[in-house]
């Protein structure tokens, strides 16, 4: 049957289809009082959408579904940012969808409501038979190390949390202060006010590390070039992952007080400072983000232009890995830690913003990367992985 | 109050006069005729039914036309509503709806498996596991389902308790985070032996809850601050509070400095109550007593009745000698009391520590609870096992389907919505109205006596 011979077989039927709504249909059950006109012209839209979308090809029957390259079956419990945060939770869940691309695995995903929801989602994974359940945040660690010791055959993964040592989990943590420390030096190198700024979402640890690791950058900058440059909002805060007006404030704040570059630790809530960059740009300043997990550049919808760099966790990479090596049986629970020498942290590159940043900043950053590598250059946050 | 004496001689023929006078007295009962400000909940939701009302139609008719299968029928209509939801997310229903005029099976028969199979994932998640290779498996959903039930039925009793008093309770999130907070520092600071250790946890909990829940009711007692606004905002601080608590040492595990606190301690935690292998604790028997002493409280105490008069109408209640003021602060100390024990409920029983998200929804979904349990003791009860249920089953059918959480969201969101609109559920069903086959109506003989008591 060709695909014209369709088409014409589906116009040539519109009409019954469409009658056959008016009389069979949920319309006649309608209330006295609804307006029977608009119901009717509604209904015509309706069956229209329905004739124009429903009118494609169908396929033969399959003779039987093609079997995956493997029946191991990855999972992936969140916690309650869900998998839309545009952090962790996010690149966790695409570093899985990546796995089940590449590799041909199954994968099962459950996604948080409330804190409440862990131990349920988690002990659901396990009941399905989860060959690798990768969990995420601190918060579920409790609940991974109690089904880890329950179930001693099923292999976990957490991510960020480094507490928990058993044989069947293995945490994927990283050192993110070194790749904030080259951000906090091309910062420094870039601003023409002499002061910069971050802040955070919540203090915790896998927050208050960029930070840490930024305001090091800045002062290895100030010793190596003599300069002075000032780091504003260390101990600022917005108290929460979601007030992006709160975002905005802060960072009108700190333009105020005359910083220039600001770096947001706090997820979505970057996109409040970005809103405030680019009205004060449209103003008259010249001020930057730089902005975090993630390549900016690349994600966020609008603003990009006033992206500096951003400082990366490659999580989906790691988890992505964990994933392949226990597919080959090689698991282990030796804690991945994303370090500047393994890429799993980074800077991204500069896109918009390349014109800005001096040259011999480009250069000292390569440098220092290397030196942070061979570790002539100590970063430590008291945050960093142990 | 001369429009009591007209109703009451009013001829049964006259209905829709007499319709429209009842529903003109029950405005002026509740405004005192315009000498004070409405009530947050209307009258008729608080079913503060202050006397026998003697109902002479038949029992079939009474069921039909009652509030309770209103409630019934919206939940009925948002599972339908959310099936729906289910089939159109569905992807292989989008594939297949794309040659839906070649072939119109194959995308029903995609719409009809994805709604059932979801629900039957549901129902596997939240009663019982078909697929279980034990007997423990088998039983272990319906164990959760009372489990997760349990926060939601203690918070929804403080949330109803306030309802049928003439308060809005907005506030059962912070007064479980808080009752949570305080429980919770009990249990691991603080080391006694069995027994003891867990009674000064519930008591703990049940005075931050009440502490927190007093402040609204003294506010709203003293200087009239209207207790949705206070409770909302006390909300924002007992959040916050806890975070701020959560950020500092007293309330962190030694050596790291996430906000989470430690372990509460084997003794400040209820026991399982049917052994280790379910999750199902002594809290949901708390539960249960819970609901025995609230029926008692509002049906058959004293102080019940005075509540109950302070929110059918809170003039005629200070007329007859009732303490206005006494009945809102009462009432919020029960109903952060109870709240307080979900937070007890919430750390001492699943949760195990505090953490920022300890109370999760449960202090909005006790609203809810309480508005679709019809602010009665065991309503509210049913209507907690239903959202438990719901919860529990989700996490199945979410691991097992793919279905999206939120759609068990979305169904409990359009339970609401129906409950809030009983005319659309009874246009919908085609049931009569509450009164419509009565001679001598619930109405007509309820709200007279209230009415007469403020004149």
């Amino acid at each position: 049957m060709t695909d014209g011979a369709l088409r014409l077989r589906c116009t040539i039927e519109a009409p019954y289809g469409e009658s056959h709504f008016f009389s069979g249909g949920t319309l006649k059950n309608y209330p006295r009082s609804f307006k029977r006109n608009a119901g009717i012209s509604a209904a015509v839209l309706g069956v229209s959408a329905l004739l124009l979308s429903g009118c494609g090809a169908a396929p033969e029957e399959e003779a039987g579904s093609a079997e995956g390259a493997t029946d191991f079956l990855g999972c992936m419990v969140s916690d309650s940012g869900g998998f839309d945060d545009n952090s962790f939770n996010e690149s966790t869940y695409n570093g899985m969808m990546k796995a089940k691309e590449d590799l041909g695995i199954e994968v099962k995903t459950a996604e948080s409501q409330s804190e409440t929801d862990f131990t349920p989602n988690v002990d659901s994974m396990v009941q399905a038979g989860c060959d690798l359940t990768v969990t995420v945040g601190f918060l579920l660690a409790d609940t991974t190390k109690e089904a880890a010791a329950a179930n001693p055959d099923s292999h976990f993964a957490i991510v960020d949390d480094n507490s928990i040592v058993a044989d069947n989990v293995k945490p994927i943590i990283y050192d993110t202060a070194q790749a904030a420390f080259l951000a906090g030096y091309v910062a420094a190198g870039t601003s023409q006010t002499g002061k910069v700024a971050t802040y955070g979402g919540l203090d915790i640890p896998t927050v208050t590390i960029f930070m840490d690791g930024f305001e090091q950058g800045v002062n290895y900058f100030n010793e190596e070039n003599g300069a002075d440059v000032q780091v504003l909002g260390m101990d600022s805060f917005t108290g929460s992952f979601d007030d992006v007006s709160a975002g905005k404030t802060t960072t009108q704040n700190f333009l105020n007080e005359g910083a220039d570059i600001i770096m947001p630790v706090a997820g979505p809530v970057g996109a409040g400072s970005l809103d405030a960059v680019v009205a004060a740009n449209a103003a008259g300043k010249d001020a930057k983000v730089i902005w975090v997990d993630s390549d900016g550049y690349e994600t966020v919808s609008t603003g990009k232009e006033v992206i500096l760099t951003s400082v990366m966790k490659l999580m989906g990479e790691a988890v992505e890995d964990v994933v392949s090596t226990d597919v080959d049986g090689n698991f282990d629970n030796t804690p991945y830690i994303g370090t500047l020498e393994n890429g799993g942290v980074t800077i991204a590159p500069f896109h918009d913003q390349e014109a800005n940043v001096p040259e011999d900043v480009k250069k000292s950053v390569e440098d220092i990367k290397a030196k942070i590598i061979s570790g002539d250059i100590k970063v430590e946050s008291e945050s960093s992985p142990k | 109050m001369s429009p009591e004496d007209s109703t009451m001689q009013d001829p049964p023929g006259e209905r829709s006069i007499a319709a429209a006078e009842a529903t003109r007295l029950e405005a002026a009962a509740e405004t005192a005729d315009g000498t004070v400000a409405p009530p947050a909940v209307p009258a008729a939701h608080q079913s503060g039914d202050l006397g026998d009302d003697r109902s002479r139609q038949s029992a079939l008719r009474q069921m039909l036309s009652s509030n309770a299968m209103v409630s019934v029928l919206s939940v009925l209509l948002a599972l339908i509503v959310g099936g729906i939801l289910i089939a159109a997310t569905d992807e292989e229903v989008g594939e297949t709806a794309s040659y839906f005029f070649s072939r119109p099976g194959d995308m029903l028969s995609a719409a009809w498996s994805a709604a059932a199979g979801a629900y039957a994932a549901l129902f596997q998640g939240a009663f019982f596991n078909f697929g279980a290779d034990s007997v423990q498996r088998f039983f272990y959903p319906l164990t959760q389902t009372l489990t997760v039930a349990t926060p939601l039925i203690l918070a929804g009793l403080g949330v109803a308790v306030a309802f049928r008093t003439g308060l809005f309770n907005i506030g059962a999130q912070g007064q479980i985070i808080i009752g949570a907070a305080m429980a919770a520092w009990v249990g691991f600071a603080v080391h006694l032996p069995v027994g003891l250790h867990l009674l000064l946890v519930i008591i703990a909990g049940m005075l931050g809850g009440a502490i927190w829940a007093g402040i609204a009711g003294i506010l709203k007692a003293r200087t009239g601050a209207h207790e949705v606004i206070v409770t909302i905002m006390l909300n924002y601080v007992a959040i916050n509070l806890v975070l701020f608590l959560l950020s500092t040492p007293a309330f962190q595990r030694p050596g790291s400095s996430n906000p989470i606190s430690p372990q509460l301690d084997a003794n400040a935690m209820f026991p399982p109550l049917l052994g280790s292998g379910f999750r199902l604790h002594w809290g949901f028997v708390l539960a249960v007593l819970a609901t025995v002493f609230i029926w008692w409280l509002m049906n058959r105490s004293t102080i019940g009745f005075e509540l109950k008069a302070v929110g059918a109408n809170p003039s005629a209640a200070r007329n007859a000698g009732i303490s206005t003021t006494k009945g809102y602060v009462v009432v919020m100390l029960i109903a952060g009391a109870l709240s307080g024990l979900a937070g007890v409920a919430q750390v001492a029983g699943t949760e195990k520590v505090l953490t920022s998200g300890v109370a999760a929804s449960f202090g909005f979904d006790a609203i809810t609870v309480a508005l679709l349990g019809r602010s009665s003791p065991w309503g509210t009860f049913a209507a907690g096992l239903l959202f438990g249920a719901f919860r529990a089953g989700g996490v199945t059918m979410q691991t097992n389907t793919g279905t999206s959480i939120d759609i068990v969201l979305v169904v409990q969101s359009l339970i609401v919505l129906f409950i809030a609109a009983p005319p659309l559920v009874r246009s919908l069903f085609r049931i009569p109205p509450p009164g419509a086959f009565k001679t001598t109506g619930k109405r007509s003989s309820k709200n007279p006596k209230t009415a007469g008591g403020a004149a």
